[in-house]
């Protein structure tokens, strides 16, 4: 097999703090001023790539992971050629199809089919391939019934689908696809992964980005990890989504002090700072049970007063599958204003009824609708849940069980059949704090 | 279904750092071209009651306010040829240039995410707006066969080399909105600007008064004026007692070669970074 795709030494850099958009005045007026000169030294650059170089085999599925900003919409940018490399060159062979968003170029006012062919001309296919799959596309789509109305009058979710379903039915031998599926529910998600399971099928070559290590590993058998714009490693996907997380995380200690993590977005005015996993008495845990109770301490700096802030958590699976979300605000707890000054708050978990694995914590501070976003830390700190005797069976558990357990118990009484459990309590669940 | 790929297609390796994109692109995307132009149209009068009878209306409104302006009060002479058809064959190429120039130009500003998120030609957008004009144009041109029915203006062999100055509108105008959205990308003044600059450039075409009103001294510099050679042209091929000067229609004719070239190589070298700066 030939590479199909060939990147040798790729630098891409880009001017920040200095906006290309500039009005002629502002071009002029320093030009006139002769300050040209100390204004673009002034303006910052950032090298988005820096001398990426792999090849990509006909009929691969490559995965690329890494953090926000590490460059892999970028290099995706420069595969589908929207935007050239300041430096090296990048071969390809056949023709790319792009889903860097679902739905691009689609016009509020056109109906349905005629943003189908509008969307298929953009992607590249002919009218006359769209014609032919025109169908499929409606089926695919779910949206038969609007599909002579306005798209304005779609749901956000319809106008997913209808995007979607046209960029199902491109042919190419090269389809790179960004994050599409980080969007709609999860219907949707599986609907959109098992096209892309089907397209591996058909010996395309595919070029998937994801923050979903989870669709990563079930897809790809080979994977980029893109980090401060250079390929950090490339191989076997599973030794590779392993050592992500592994460096993501960081070693848990039941500790996690934020002062100086990179991972952060929002605007500062509150911060956390740190963020502990506690015993109901207040002692350090390291790991936890499953089963077990847990408080949650979140400490945190406000640098001014903040009217009606939220706080709260999200608790992803290693594989960045989101299990739950919590806040203050969903708790319907009005706080008027957080005074300036350092503090902690508790989340309290009687049972931490989460199967045994690894958990990623990612903090998050708002205003009361969310809007505005004081402060936002991603993987903050890693819960380890350890094994349990969580059903009292002495049976053992891990991930393989799934994510959570519930509060449950099997009622045996309409059986026919020998051997009833002996013990009364039996196969109920270990809910009640121990 | 089948795609039938071509040899060519499939062997075409694509160097990225040579060329914002190969012209064999130009032939792979040509149906977006329809499309992009399909779209403005589409879009255009949706919503508007009127439809587009407004292609039609916009230039007879100016046209009657022009002839109740120009040939009541100002008393222009226009060579035995009635006002109102005279101003309307004027304004009807020049609602044209100037209505796909203000839409052309503002083309790939307002496709922003279009150009971030997808590979095409860029250079579709703005001639997709170019190709869209043209419905209006036919649809403002059939007014203009009524009206010279209307006054019983006869025509002659001359009429055959309107297709030549209607080449040279659309090459024109194409050359000019290249231009003008390529640079719209970088500086935003544009969009302030060319309001204005239109009007100007309104007043130094001969469309509400006849050549024969500029003293002959000044007829070369104003025979630059690309579209001097058009308006002009176009009343010459339908008129038969005016008469096409020749040297001012060739140097007219120059500059809109011109412009064509310079807007083409302006906007393919601009494109690489319209993706970054936009």
């Amino acid at each position: 097999m030939s590479a199909v795709i060939q990147v040798n030494d790729v630098s891409k850099r880009y001017r920040v703090g200095l906006s290309h958009a500039t009005t002629l005045r502002e071009h002029l007026s320093r030009l006139l001023t002769f300050t040209g000169q100390r204004d673009r030294s002034q303006a910052e650059i950032i090298w988005a790539l820096r001398d990426i170089s792999f090849a990509i085999q006909a009929g691969e599925t490559v995965g690329i992971i890494g953090r926000n900003g590490a460059g892999k919409s970028t290099l995706l940018k420069i595969l589908s050629r929207i935007t050239e490399p300041t430096s090296g060159s990048i071969m390809v062979g056949g023709r790319v199809a792009a889903m860097l968003e679902v739905g691009t170029g689609f016009h509020p006012e056109l109906t349905g089919i005629e943003n189908i062919y509008l969307n298929g001309s953009i992607l590249g296919m002919s009218r006359r391939e769209v014609k032919s799959k025109l169908d499929a596309i409606i089926e695919f789509s779910g949206v038969e019934k609007f599909i002579h109305t306005p798209i304005k009058r779609y749901s956000s979710g319809m106008r997913l689908r209808l995007g979607f379903a046209v960029a199902a039915h491109l042919d190419a031998e090269i389809l790179v696809v960004d994050e599409v599926l980080a969007v709609g529910d999860a219907a949707f998600q599986k609907k959109c992964l098992d096209t892309m399971g089907s397209l591996r099928e058909r010996a395309r070559t595919v070029l998937f980005v994801s923050h979903n290590l989870a669709a990563v590993e079930n897809l790809c058998s080979r994977c980029i990890w893109i980090d401060g714009g250079r390929v950090r490693a490339d191989g076997d996907t599973h030794e590779i989504v392993k050592a992500y997380m592994d460096a993501m995380v960081g070693g848990a200690s039941g500790q996690a002090d934020l002062g100086n993590t990179e991972n952060r977005k929002g605007n500062g005015k509150v911060r956390f700072q740190s963020v502990e996993l506690l015993a109901p008495d207040g002692t350090a845990q390291r790991v936890v049970r499953a089963g077990d109770p847990l408080v949650i301490r979140l400490h945190y700096i406000a640098h001014e007063p903040v009217p009606c802030p939220s706080l709260g958590l999200r608790l992803y699976t290693e594989m960045g599958t989101l299990v739950t979300e919590t806040s203050t605000w969903h708790h319907g707890i009005h706080i008027p204003v957080l005074e300036p000054g350092a503090g902690h708050l508790d989340l309290q978990i009687d049972c931490l009824n989460l199967m045994p694995a690894n958990y990623a914590l990612s903090l998050w501070a708002t205003d009361d609708n969310g809007a505005v976003v004081f402060d936002n830390v991603e993987c903050a700190i890693t819960l380890e849940v350890e094994r349990a005797n969580i059903y009292k069976s002495g049976k053992d558990f891990d991930s393989r069980c799934g994510i959570v357990f519930f509060p449950q118990k099997w009622d045996l009484s309409g059986m026919h059949a020998d051997g009833l459990p002996l013990k009364k309590d039996a196969g109920e669940c270990a809910l009640e704090p121990r | 279904m089948v795609i039938v790929l071509r040899r060519s297609d499939m062997r075409c390796f694509i160097r990225t750092n040579m060329r914002g994109n190969s012209l064999s692109d130009f032939w792979r995307f040509h149906e977006l071209l329809y499309f992009f132009a399909w779209r403005d149209i589409k879009v255009r009068y949706r919503q508007a009651a009127f439809g587009a009878g407004w292609a039609v209306l916009q230039p007879l409104l100016t046209m009657i306010i022009f002839t109740l302006l120009f040939s009541r009060v100002a008393h222009i002479q226009t060579g035995g040829v009635p006002y109102p058809l005279f101003v309307y064959c004027g304004l009807l190429p020049w609602t044209y240039i100037s209505g796909v120039i203000s839409l052309a130009s503002n083309s790939l500003v307002n496709n922003d995410s279009l150009l971030t998120k997808v590979y095409f030609p860029r250079v579709f957008l703005p001639t997709g707006s170019v190709l869209a004009g043209l419905l209006d144009f036919a649809i403002g041109s059939i007014l203009l066969v009524g009206l010279m029915i209307y006054y019983h203006v006869g025509v002659s062999w001359s009429l055959l080399l309107i297709p030549f100055i209607l080449a040279a509108m659309i090459l024109m105008t194409s050359g000019l909105s290249m231009f003008t959205a390529a640079l719209n990308v970088r500086y935003r003044d544009v969009r302030y600007a060319l309001p204005f600059l239109i009007q100007v450039w309104m007043y130094a075409t001969p469309i509400v008064y006849p050549m024969s009103v500029v003293p002959a001294r000044f007829r070369p510099i104003l025979a630059l004026n690309p579209c001097w050679g058009i308006v002009d042209g176009l009343r010459a091929c339908l008129f038969q007692n005016l008469h096409f000067d020749l040297r001012l229609m060739g140097s007219s004719f120059a500059v809109t070669v011109a412009l064509f070239l310079f807007g083409f190589v302006y906007f393919r070298r601009a494109e690489k970074g319209f993706a970054d700066i936009i």
